[in-house]
């Protein structure tokens, strides 16, 4: 990707300040009314590899668990790859498309934002379009008298013209295929954001933070069909998706005052400690002896629909140290080991969609060939592989026609930055 | 959404830990169990009880069980071999001769935890048992019911069955790999745990029993056979683990009643 940019740091506000009068940390949030973007000189890879990671972790965690489930960081803590997914969702997409909107104006950066929007929902179709073969595979093949009941499940193919139009407006989502109509809800909200932000980043994020609360308050939700409402509620994710957004915007940079400091760090530590003793009282069921029952009756239930507070902080702190002890030059990052995970995280949108289809063809390979744990750990393997596969012929795809293209393609137009679903 | 992760860890937890702590006494059943049905004793021993089960039969009364579950309660066209029955068969073979057992089935298909439990007050006046096991979950998970509302419902009936005079053990949902990427199953398994907990009444983990046979080869569970054979081991299975778990929650073992 060549960016053409000889701007760094740029500050973009209606006052016209110069890059250089960005206001202190310390100046309280009111009085900076300028949105700085990032340099964009090179591309920042430690986002790619925590979405690449987080791409891992979310097709391992829509297999069936196995030994490889262990990895998965939602074992050691409250949040899990979701969270990073949508903060980082939230930061590139506001990065590409604050760029664009502070460039070309707000209606031209909506358009942009619209035929992302536009790819995602064609990307959920078609995932739904798998999703419907595979149950009407199992539907037509599967007769065992042990699980008549579960075939209940079958009972929507019996109407298929609500079934279909419930799923295209969204409101019909099967298990795994949550996260990009969120997305798609999330990106919507996305020019409403970015104009408020580019007015006010600080009075956004709070806007953001009542919203929050108003859901939790008032129980705000989308109903789902045929009942039910949304796995992930986006009145309260969206906190995430603004926050990502207000750090790519210039927060960040704000913030590195209290993201430097050693009590930041300790506390970090200590509530990534205290999060993973919680996690541990759920496996080995003897230590919640030591568990206050206050503390317990407190805490649960941990609300991932909502994205519950100490989700939220858990990610924050899990953030904090990473910005801290991962520093955006961190030589290993150019690592060929790391490469694979960073190829994925730059197509995150494709290998999103692959890993969910991979979810659905390793059930379908473990219901139809055989089980057992070294089946599973192939199929978790070459999942992964083909991922790294699948994302390094895009890479090399793009590079190909980006050589043979315009030379006058730049950030803006890159849409992979922005991150899919 | 109470405690989302906390059950589906437990039962992945249940699977590497408890194993390797507890490999060693894997629970002998029915005297007569076949290997099939094998289980680490963890998935058979609750730290909850049941009084009255236990009252009945120290004061000699017969012990009325009421199992009130759905369509996966039985197998089509062989009742007789539904878990239920063999439950039934179980205890009466397990128990003094004196001991008198019945069981009886309600059978609530594709009804919601909700709308079962408008049911049991009749229910309970008709039948008046001793013990209630409720099976129930599945028909919520297919019909992907706010969990919230399934845990409020749970709640509802279990006062319901308690203020009735009976104890409840509550039943969970099948393992069924087949449907488990069209069926999310952990909110209802974990909303069903903490109701049991709130309670302080057994849980009869049906989901990681069957998990644990499947896992372990006892049955193929992603078996497409049209037959009633796997059904009605899987259900033998099920009638004995259940009988040792209410012998158990009941402390009706011959050892406890010795003494």
């Amino acid at each position: 990707m060549t960016i053409a940019d000889q701007v760094t740091g740029s500050t973009i506000a209606g006052t016209g300040k110069p890059a250089e009068a960005r206001p202190a940390e310390a100046k309280p949030r009111s009085a900076a009314p300028a949105i700085t973007l990032p340099a964009i000189g090179e591309r920042e890879l430690r986002l790619d590899l925590f979405r690449g990671l987080a791409l891992w972790l979310i097709f391992v965690d829509h297999l069936p668990p196995s030994l490889l489930t262990w990895f998965t960081i939602r074992n050691y803590g409250f949040s899990d790859a979701t969270e990073i997914f949508i903060f980082i969702s939230g930061y590139t997409a506001a990065f590409v498309y604050g760029r664009a909107m502070l460039e070309s104006g707000f209606v031209v950066a909506t358009a942009r934002i619209l035929r992302r929007v536009w790819q995602i929902y064609v990307a959920h179709v078609f995932l739904f379009t798998i999703f419907l073969a595979e149950i009407s595979y199992v539907a037509t093949r599967f007769e065992n008298p042990l699980y008549t009941e579960e075939m209940g499940i079958m009972d929507f193919l019996k109407q298929p013209d609500v079934t279909i139009v419930q799923a295209l407006l969204l409101r019909f989502r099967p298990v795994n295929m949550d996260v990009l109509p969120l997305y798609i809800v999330l990106m919507l909200a996305l020019p409403l954001i970015l104009w408020l932000m580019k007015w006010r980043p600080d009075v956004t994020l709070g806007l953001s933070v009542v919203l929050y609360a108003v859901t939790w308050e008032y129980d705000l939700y989308l109903s789902a069909y045929p009942n039910g409402f949304w796995a992930f509620n986006p009145f309260a994710w969206q906190l995430l998706f603004v926050f990502g957004a207000w750090c790519a915007l210039g927060g960040a940079r704000r913030m590195s005052r209290i993201l430097a400091s050693r009590v930041t760090m300790w506390i970090s530590i200590a509530y990534l400690v205290a999060a993973f003793y919680v996690t541990l009282t759920w496996y080995v069921p003897q230590l919640s002896h030591f568990m206050p029952k206050r503390l317990e009756q407190w805490m649960y239930p941990i609300d991932k629909a909502d994205l519950d507070v100490l989700r939220f902080t858990h990610f924050l702190a899990f953030a904090a140290l990473t910005v801290r002890f991962l520093p955006r030059e961190w030589p290993g990052l150019k690592s060929p080991w790391l490469r694979p995970l960073i190829l994925c995280g730059q197509h995150s949108l494709e290998i999103f969609c692959l890993g969910v289809f991979l979810a659905f063809a390793g059930h379908f390979i473990l219901a139809e060939v055989s089980g057992g744990a070294a089946m599973h750990a192939l199929i978790s393997l070459s999942g992964i592989l083909i991922m790294w596969g699948v994302a390094w012929v895009i890479s090399w795809y793009k590079r190909v026609a980006d050589k043979s293209g315009a030379k006058t393609k730049n950030a803006v137009g890159n849409a992979d930055l922005a991150g899919g679903g | 959404m109470k405690a989302k992760v906390l059950l589906s860890l437990v039962l992945l937890c249940g699977n590497l830990a408890a194993p390797l702590a507890r490999a060693g006494d894997a629970a002998s059943t029915a005297p007569a169990a076949p290997p099939a049905c094998e289980l680490p004793s963890y998935l058979l021993t609750t730290e909850s009880q049941l009084p009255r089960v236990a009252d009945a039969i120290k004061a000699g009364k017969p012990l009325e069980i009421l199992v009130i579950g759905s369509r996966s309660t039985t197998i089509p066209a062989s009742e007789d071999s539904s878990y239920p029955a063999r439950m039934q068969a179980i205890l009466k073979d397990r128990l003094l001769p004196s001991e008198a057992v019945h069981v009886s089935v309600e059978i609530q298909s594709k009804k919601t935890a909700e709308e079962a439990a408008t049911t049991f007050v009749k229910l309970m006046e008709a039948k008046r048992p001793t013990l209630v096991i409720w099976q129930t979950g599945t028909v919520d998970a297919i019909r992907a019911i706010d969990p919230d509302d399934f845990r409020g419902a749970v709640t509802g009936g279990v006062s319901a069955l308690q203020k009735a005079g009976a104890d409840v053990v509550l039943m969970n949902l099948q393992y069924s790999p087949r449907t488990e990427t069209m069926i999310s199953v952990p909110p209802y398994l974990d909303n069903m745990r903490v109701v049991a907990q709130e309670h302080d009444i057994p849980l009869f983990d049906r989901f990681a029993i069957m998990r644990q046979w499947n896992d372990q080869g006892q049955f193929d569970l992603f078996s497409p056979s049209r037959g009633p054979e796997l059904a009605k081991q899987v259900h033998d299975c099920l009638g004995r683990a259940l009988a040792q778990f209410v012998i158990d929650a009941a402390h009706l073992g011959p050892a406890e009643q010795q003494n």
